[in-house]
């Protein structure tokens, strides 16, 4: 390719403030371009400069937040910055993980949306050569029965959300061949015109097998690789980055559709090229497509791309080059190969019947520099578009929750706070819990995934945290999901901070020892000052806990305008926990295991007082469900004792203490005693001793923070308490012991609860289903 | 030439995509439908060197060996000329 | 004596298959790519999981025109042993090697759940060291895995004993409710007429070591492992075929 032949600069386009508009680019942004370029851009790099400086790509409101947040230690290999964060799993072993949103697609087309932003994340993690090695997702949906707050249009539409996004997700990555491991699904009304899809994935890799999206040596061949460019998804991340408005739903025909066909040939075909030495740097198209690889890869290694679109594989007719430019067709790659040794890899894709064509080649000047019939169409500084992109120090407001402080009286009337006498049905109540949608079974949601292909999937969905082995080696990965945006809503520092520690309680629990932490920003729109205050309040809670639990985040992904009609969602930072387990045979299942065994609560040793106790069961899921209402404040957290107990959780699983734990949360302790007898048909004979002058609903089901569920021999008992009396923050209290099929809670010696176990599991196993069942249309 | 084959399930063979799809909707009140029956619809575009009879032999066997499993399928077709 | 995994574009249990031969039944296995124009010695096939093609069409119906799959008639017309695992199960339908065909499962979504599954011949090379009635707990992971056939052809298979395996309770009980997908007689696993190939919906590849929750699935790899031996010390016969 002979640049020297060519006009000297693209042909300039005419800027209107309409243009401008339709781009979203504001008149400051624009001067910059001008200024970047030397002058006026050409259409084609307009439409770059859009994508690339959209918040979806540039972070460019939350990027000087994001700084505050951990990410190094020892295990850490890889940070933020790369395709995916990448820790030591030991053994010569890597892993390589990383969540995303795939908010907007998902609700404008459900099963397309969720099903590519699963391909999306399978591509961050094998560009990296890393196999995948288990999936799962965050999934926020509107609610699913009727109320005054939400009519039967929206409910009948909630429906058909659900069903498109768990059928998508099942659908690519059953037929991609990687276990989904669950994950977590929730319902509230904020996100019934903002779903929320977030898709977890994690890979192995030899450590000293790494790739990374890095462009090197002057000369060598840029490749194209897979799915041919179609005109899909063009402007998808302008879209990402903006609220949804009347309408919308007509930018339809853009939504990119998904082959896990495809992708899986692309992994296979990628890997074994991997492995012939010829490629030098590899990164997939994802958002904004062949401009953000090439000109991200360019600014990784400090030189430039030249491309010529001619070569590019188009499936459809007539594209022009701004249209192949920000073409989101899924299953692309991008790679630079050793010059001299292009045909090596050429010859690997040909085998696995994929298109692979030299379209480039890595050029001295750190430029990306678009050639198409004969012309120049974009020539651009690499680090305009990437490090340079606008960075914005939005207003940070302050926020607070439109909700009462304090328990209303009919809340507490309705606890029978003042009239302990109250004849309130405490079996009722743990049934409507269980049959409730945050808590009920989400089987319907985990059998349709695929969760044991690859066959090493020691646990699956349903359990406390997923826990993969690795083989050849005798170790584990356990990784759990979490996040609580009504808690968040309530105090976003707080919220996010408990969403680390949840996270890593369920992998602690598992017998692992929580070691990164990937994260997923949900939020709203981030010109409004409050929204900022949420995001930057968040950040902050994670930092905090991230620091406290030794889990530094290794990246992520930030979604904003999350917002509808100027509806937002309630902030939502979802939390992914990568541990270790040093011998997978010793996983902790979650499931009560045989009759007899002793069951301990194991807590803080310092409780809140009653006034905080107050305020924080308004958050609960009983408050929510129960109560109808919503104050106060998420439970308080003290992060010392939080490490305190994951310490003695691996400490209980290295000694083969525990036949099972579990963590205290949505429901409180009767729920999680609950959850525990389902698996087995093994229930609880429980006794709870706590302060007279507390509601029994409030000892059943308040979700104080840092707390689990034990059960093990009783010639354990003494050990597990050695153990934790190391602990001044923590408490062990032996509750009872484990039935065949009876579930039984004594509070203060008098019976609260006392049910069939299997009766129980029948209102919990069936309500999803139940739900969904009136409206769905397969 | 075109052709278009259209594959369903044999009538003797449960289609339950297609009840769900008219029970469906049956519930959102749309009257008159009696049976749902769900396929596949392919279009060949032929490259023109076959004549009709030649084309109409060839789609055959195509829709019979390969898009049809005639252990529970059936299919129909037609071609349309000069398109 | 040696084993080979059919390997299509788009399976994706089979290293899973290769792992449970290599590393736990300690034999000697070897892929054999789609387009192989022999079966490289091998004197067992497997035809492992996954989607052949994306399962585009139908499932299996691409698969069975691979190269491959016509030495695999050839050799299984000759006698040799061939088990297909889900979508190996339903390329053998497709392929002809099988009777009836997989549809889509009755409640019309993909499962992925612990079933368990009655013994029901122990007359097969897939079976011998099973007890007639003994139940298994093997996973299914399939969307179409309803087995339909005609009634003719239902008739033989139950009169020559060629239904291996049915969907039963932990207590090997044939009801409606542990029938996971429809199948008609809660059929999971058949036989051809020469009883050298079985196809099962369930996964005995993800069931084979009790760290992934049941090794019940192995039973059946060592059961094609003893047959292979004691036809071995018998006759070469196999071998040479698959050697053409």
């Amino acid at each position: 390719m002979k640049s020297e032949s060519l006009p000297a600069a693209p042909q300039a386009a005419t800027v209107t403030s309409e243009l401008l508009a339709q781009h979203s680019i504001t008149p400051s942004e624009y001067e910059r371009i001008v200024a970047a370029l030397g002058r006026t851009p050409s259409l084609t790099e307009l439409g770059i400069y859009s994508v690339m400086w959209s918040e979806h790509c540039s972070y460019k409101s939350s990027r000087v937040h994001l700084k505050r947040l951990p990410t190094k230690s020892d295990r850490v290999v890889q940070g933020p910055g790369e395709n995916a964060g990448i820790i030591d799993a030991g053994d010569g072993w890597a892993c390589a993980f990383k969540i995303e949103s795939h908010n907007h697609p998902s609700y404008i087309e459900p099963f397309q949306g969720a099903a590519t932003g699963v391909g999306g994340i399978l591509r961050d993690i094998f560009t990296m050569g890393a196999r995948p090695l288990a999936v799962m997702d965050s999934l926020r949906f509107g609610p699913l029965t009727e109320s005054k707050s939400t009519p039967r249009e929206v409910i009948h539409k909630n429906h058909s959300i659900v069903e498109g996004v768990v059928h998508g997700i099942a659908a690519y990555g059953n037929c991609f061949g990687v276990p989904n491991l669950g994950g977590e699904t929730r319902f509230e009304e904020c996100y019934s015109g903002n779903p929320l899809v977030n898709a977890f994935a994690l890979g192995l890799v030899r450590r000293d097998e790494i790739f990374y999206a890095k462009a090197t040596g002057i000369g060598n061949p840029v490749i194209y690789v897979g799915a041919k460019t179609g005109r899909d998804g063009i402007h998808g991340a302008t879209m990402a980055s903006e609220e949804f408005k009347e309408g919308s739903e007509q930018k339809r025909p853009n939504v990119q559709v998904g082959d896990p066909f495809m992708e899986k040939l692309l992994l296979e075909a990628c890997i074994e090229a991997m492995k012939t030495g010829a490629i030098v740097g590899i990164q997939d198209m994802g958002a904004a497509g062949l401009t953000s690889s090439s000109c991200e890869m360019g600014a990784r290694g400090g030189v430039g791309l030249e491309m010529n679109l001619d070569h590019i594989p188009q499936r459809e007719t007539g594209m022009t080059a701004y249209e192949m430019m920000l073409s989101e067709s899924q299953e692309r790659m991008l790679l630079v190969a050793d010059k001299g040794r292009e045909q090596e890899v050429l010859d690997v894709f040909a085998k696995w019947g994929l298109d692979a064509t030299i379209v480039g080649t890595v050029i001295a000047e750190p430029r990306l520099r678009i050639l198409h019939h004969g012309e120049i169409e974009a020539d651009i500084p690499n680090t305009s578009l990437t490090d340079e992109a606008p960075l914005y120090h939005r207003p940070v407001g302050e926020w607070k929750a439109p909700v009462p402080a304090e328990p209303t009286k009919s809340a507490l009337d309705k606890l029978g706070y003042e009239d302990q006498s109250s004849t309130r049905n405490h079996t009722d109540d743990l049934r409507t819990l269980l049959a409730s949608a945050n808590i009920c079974s989400k089987r319907w949601v985990h059998e349709q995934y695929d969760s044991m292909v690859q066959t090493n999937t020691v646990q699956g969905p349903g359990a406390e945290g997923g826990v993969m082995r690795i083989k050849g080696t005798k170790r584990g990965l356990s990784m759990a999901l979490d996040g609580n945006g009504r808690w968040c809503y309530l105090d976003p520092k707080l919220g996010a901070s408990h969403a680390v520690a949840e996270a890593a309680r369920k992998v602690a629990c598992t017998g692992a020892t929580p070691v990164a932490a990937t994260n997923c920003l949900n939020f709203g729109n981030p010109e409004k000052p409050e929204i900022m205050a949420q995001l930057s309040n968040a950040i902050d809670g994670i930092s905090e806990a991230c620091i406290a639990l030794g889990t530094p985040v290794t990246g992520g992904n930030v979604s904003l305008y999350n917002e509808t009609r100027g509806e937002g969602i309630y902030p939502t930072p979802v939390l992914g926990i990568v541990g270790i387990i040093e011998d997978v045979a010793k996983t902790v299942p979650a499931a009560f295991q045989k009759a007899g065994d002793s069951v301990l609560l194991i807590a803080p040793a310092k409780l809140p007082t009653i006034e905080d106790r107050l305020r924080e069961f308004g958050s609960s899921e009983y408050a929510k469900t129960i109560l109808g209402e919503l104050w106060g404040t998420p439970p308080s957290l003290d992060l010392s004792a939080e490490a305190a107990l994951q310490k003695c959780l691996a400490e209980f699983a290295d000694a083969g203490l525990l036949h099972s734990a579990r963590d205290i949360s949505d429901g409180g302790i009767a729920v999680t005693l609950a959850e525990g007898s389902f698996e087995n048909g093994i229930g609880v004979s429980a006794h709870l001793q706590e302060g007279p002058d507390l509601p029994i609903a409030w000892q059943l089901f308040s979700e104080t923070a840092t707390q689990v569920i034990v059960t093990c021999d009783a010639a354990a008992v003494e050990k597990i308490r050695a153990i934790v009396s190391k602990h001044n923050s923590l408490l062990v209290q032996n509750i009872g012991e484990t039935v065949k099929d009876r579930f039984r809670i004594q509070v203060n010696g008098k019976t609260v609860i006392d049910e069939s176990v299997h009766g129980l599991q029948h209102v919990w196993a069936g309500a999803l289903e139940a739900k969904l069942y009136d409206e769905v249309l397969a | 030439m075109k052709a278009h084959v259209y594959v369903t399930l044999k009538r003797t063979v449960l289609d339950p995509q297609g009840q769900t799809i008219q029970n469906a909707l049956r519930k959102m009140q749309y009257q008159g439908v009696k049976d749902v029956r769900q396929g596949k619809y392919f279009v060949l575009e032929l490259d023109g060197s076959l004549d009709a009879a030649a084309a109409k032999a060839e789609v055959e066997r195509i829709a019979k060996d390969v898009l049809t499993n005639p252990v529970i399928e059936e299919f129909t077709y037609k071609l349309e000329e000069g398109a | 004596m040696k084993f080979g995994v059919l390997v299509f574009p788009g399976s994706n249990c089979d290293h899973d298959t290769y792992n449970v031969i290599s590393e736990i039944a300690k034999q000697p296995v070897t892929m054999l790519w789609h387009d192989s124009p022999n079966l490289e010695n091998c004197d067992a096939i497997l035809v492992p999981g996954g989607f052949a093609y994306g399962d585009y069409l139908r499932t299996g119906a691409i698969a069975r025109f691979s190269p491959v799959m016509q030495s695999v008639k050839k050799f299984a017309a000759d006698g040799g042993v061939v088990l297909g695992i889900c979508n190996g199960f339903q390329i053998l339908t497709e392929a002809g090697l099988l009777p009836g065909a997989l549809m889509r499962n009755a409640g019309l979504k993909y499962i992925c759940r612990q079933v368990y599954l009655r013994t029901e011949t122990t007359n097969t090379p897939f079976t011998g060291t099973l007890k007639k009635g003994e139940v298994l707990k093997i996973p299914i992971g399939h969307m179409d895995g309803n087995y339909v056939c005609d009634a003719e052809t239902l008739a033989a298979l139950e009169r020559d004993d060629r239904i291996v395996f049915r969907y039963s309770t932990a207590q090997g009980e044939i009801s409606p409710e542990a029938n996971p997908n429809g199948s008609l007689g809660n059929i999971a696993g058949i036989l051809n007429e020469g009883r050298n190939v079985l196809g099962m919906m369930p996964h005995p590849d993800r069931s084979s070591e009790s760290l992934l929750g049941s090794a019940d699935g192995y039973r059946i790899f060592a059961s094609m492992v003893l047959a292979l031996q004691q036809n071995e010390s018998r006759s070469p016969a196999v071998q040479e075929v698959a050697a053409r």
